[in-house]
């Protein structure tokens, strides 16, 4: 037996807790493991009932996902001599031919424009505006800071059929630079929110000394600061980065073409007969790669901007 | 270097003044003590000596040229701050480097510079590790290196010790000064600890409520406070006041308190029925049968060689500083006898100082 503390868990309440975490884990983690093995499913697989958790795995969802086929009579595809590649054989085997790419690899590619473009607006636009507020006198400083968290008040959706007359009017209508403008709007009060609180930890002194050091304001900001606010700036951009990747309401409402991005896309994928489960598995799969990329790289500063002002230096 | 002519600064924050009308001049080569209690304006004039707060009016000379409005990039001003500063994101070189860099000198100049001023202030074996995981002292050092290392017009200090553990202060004080005294360079430093500035200071500024009290050397602002609120902020124990109503002349040798006469130095100003205060500094006081002005012994205090007599007057409470060897049995009335040349007296309402033949000409504007 150890002696009791009250600042160290026993061994029975880690075994408990870890229990938690894991159960908590599994539960969470459950779908996602769904989706992704029913990206590696065949169709028909897909809609079995009971679901089948042990199968033949495929690249067949993959492939739908690219590709838009076409059905086409036995006697043709025998003229057309044995499958060349190995995607074109799992498409042969549905009497199908590959009749050109999908759409997915351009909406994929507007989803890392208008996403990662928006977040980097925000947090631009957010340090320095933070740094202002932070920093200087701003008149009316609390009021201004109150309207910008006030515009996070509404449920930005309330506004959708303003925004789409609006962006019908400006021609912003599924275009990128809309799609970025209307995430930034979004993302720009939390930015400026966050990162203020980020930037008034660091001490003053340390520009302070950069001025007396014989540098500008504007050198000791981005040589002093911004090092230091690294961490913000990094679990920011995440936050930032999240929504604007999984917004759905506006993409689908503002965008169809040009500017389309991969959450209204995906649910579109239509096989024979309904939609085409496994592909659509396969782009949420996909989808779900960069933004999982981009948080482990940055997992150090989000852990710290998460529990950030929980304890005093 | 260079010297430092301070002249009529003032500085307001919104409503607050936080300076009021404050002038004195910082010698060339100076160690120069800006002294008082937090809230005082201490910190605020040197911050407008270093550029990082603009005066609201009044003028900042710096080797002649009036800097008052200038940018603290522009002032070549070195400051050492508090909480030190060292740039987190850089090792200890590169925290040295950092001033040099901006002024657009060669790499192999800058180099030599680091590992000079390094080699100075005794940190060469840490020049590459970060600044993190140095301990108090070697991250003053380091404070210190990147005010020295640009060889600036001269070096402001913000309570550079006050982070630092007693023990370890001391020793940094000493440190500190000899670096002053190998360099000559003017120094301007701010403390709240009298014996920091009477230990290393050339010339005292004492500040109190935005106001300047006394500007002098550390003798002459411990020996003849020129208001009350110097006497009792300067020595520990404080001076003693012993409050009596009185009336004299000029040239009076003599002051009557308590049906006693007390000789004091001569005074060279008159004062009628106001409220005086006699100033007595501790170590002034001695403890003898025959001192016609009486006191009861209410308590002791051991120190060592000396002892602290705290003593029930009738004009108030007066600590003597006696050797430890002599007797001071507590409840016991003794005599008092002060060093006659060695008192101040003040003007109890306005606290300022009478003038008298000790103190004539000791206090600068």
């Amino acid at each position: 037996m150890s002696a009791y503390s009250i600042t160290e868990p026993s061994r029975r309440q880690k075994w408990i807790a870890g229990t938690l975490v894991i159960l908590y884990a599994l539960i969470t983690m459950a779908p996602l493991a769904w989706i992704f093995l029913t990206g590696f499913k065949s169709p028909p697989d897909s809609i079995s009932y009971p679901p089948k958790v042990v199968f033949t795995p495929t690249l067949e969802g993959y492939v739908n996902l690219f590709t838009t086929r076409s059905r086409q009579t036995r006697e043709y595809l025998d003229s057309l001599g044995p499958a060349r590649t190995w995607y074109e054989e799992i498409v042969r085997k549905r009497e199908m031919v590959i009749a050109g790419p999908s759409k997915f690899g351009e909406r994929f590619k507007n989803s890392v424009i208008i996403g990662f473009g928006s977040t980097f607006l925000s947090v631009f636009l957010g340090t320095l505006a933070a740094y202002g507020f932070s920093r200087f006198k701003v008149p009316l400083k609390d009021d201004l800071m109150f309207f910008i968290l006030s515009t996070r008040m509404m449920p930005p959706i309330a506004v959708a059929i303003p925004i789409f007359l609006m962006y019908r009017s400006l021609g912003l209508s599924d275009t990128h630079l809309g799609m970025i403008l209307l995430y930034t709007a979004v993302n720009i009060s939390l930015a400026v929110w966050l990162l203020k609180g980020f930037i008034d930890e660091i001490p003053i002194e340390y520009e302070e000394a950069a001025l007396i050091d014989g540098y500008t304001r504007l050198q000791a900001f981005y040589k002093v600061v911004l090092p230091q606010a690294a961490t913000g700036i990094a679990s920011t951009a995440i936050f930032c980065l999240i929504f604007a990747w999984n917004e759905y309401a506006f993409a689908l409402l503002l965008t169809s073409g040009t500017a389309q991005t991969a959450p209204p896309f995906i649910p579109t994928i239509i096989g024979e007969g309904g939609l085409d489960w496994p592909a659509v598995a396969a782009g949420a799969t996909l989808f779900l790669l960069p933004v999982l990329v981009f948080t482990i790289l940055l997992r150090k500063h989000l852990l710290r901007g998460i529990t950030f002002g929980a304890v005093r230096k | 270097m260079a010297e430092i002519v301070i002249r009529n600064l003032r500085k307001e924050f919104g409503s607050f003044v936080a300076v009021r009308e404050s002038s004195f001049t910082i010698g060339d080569g100076e160690f120069f003590m800006l002294l008082g209690p937090s809230g005082c304006g201490k910190t605020t004039t040197l911050r407008m000596i270093a550029g990082l707060e603009l005066p609201t009016a009044g003028d900042i000379l710096l080797d002649g040229e009036n800097v008052a409005q200038v940018p603290a990039s522009r002032r070549d001003i070195a400051f050492v701050f508090q909480m030190f500063a060292l740039y987190p994101h850089m090792n200890v070189r590169q925290n040295l480097a950092y001033p040099l860099k901006n002024q657009g000198m060669a790499r192999a100049d800058i180099r030599r510079r680091v590992d000079e001023v390094a080699r100075i202030l005794g940190i060469v074996s840490i020049l590459d590790s970060g600044v993190g995981r140095l301990s108090g002292g070697d991250r003053q050092r380091v404070a210190l290196g990147r005010a020295i290392v640009r060889e600036p017009k001269a070096f402001l200090m913000d309570e550079p010790l006050g982070a630092l553990d007693a023990e370890f202060r001391e020793h940094m004080a000493e440190e500190l000064r000899a670096l002053h005294n190998r360099m000559n360079a003017t120094t301007v430093y701010v403390t709240h600890d009298q014996l920091e500035a009477m230990q290393m200071g050339d010339k005292i500024v004492v500040m109190n409520h935005g106001v300047v009290e006394q500007f002098g050397t550390p003798q002459e602002i411990y020996d003849h406070p020129a208001t009350m609120f110097v006497a009792d902020f300067i020595g520990s124990p404080p001076m003693n006041f012993l409050r009596f109503t009185g009336t004299f002349e000029r040239g009076a040798t003599s002051v009557h308190l308590s049906g006693v006469d007390i000789a004091v130095p001569e005074l060279r100003q008159e004062a009628a029925g106001r409220e005086i205060a006699l100033g007595v500094r501790p170590e002034h006081v001695r403890l003898s049968d025959g001192g016609a002005y009486r006191g009861c012994v209410d308590a002791t205090e051991y120190l060592g060689t000396t002892q602290i007599v705290t003593l029930q007057c009738d004009n108030g409470t007066v600590k003597a500083r006696i050797p430890a060897s002599q007797h001071a049995i507590i409840g016991e009335t003794v005599g008092l006898e002060f060093s006659t040349a060695t008192l101040s007296l003040f003007d109890a309402g306005s606290g300022r100082a009478l003038v008298t033949a000790a103190n004539e000409g000791a206090f600068r504007g």
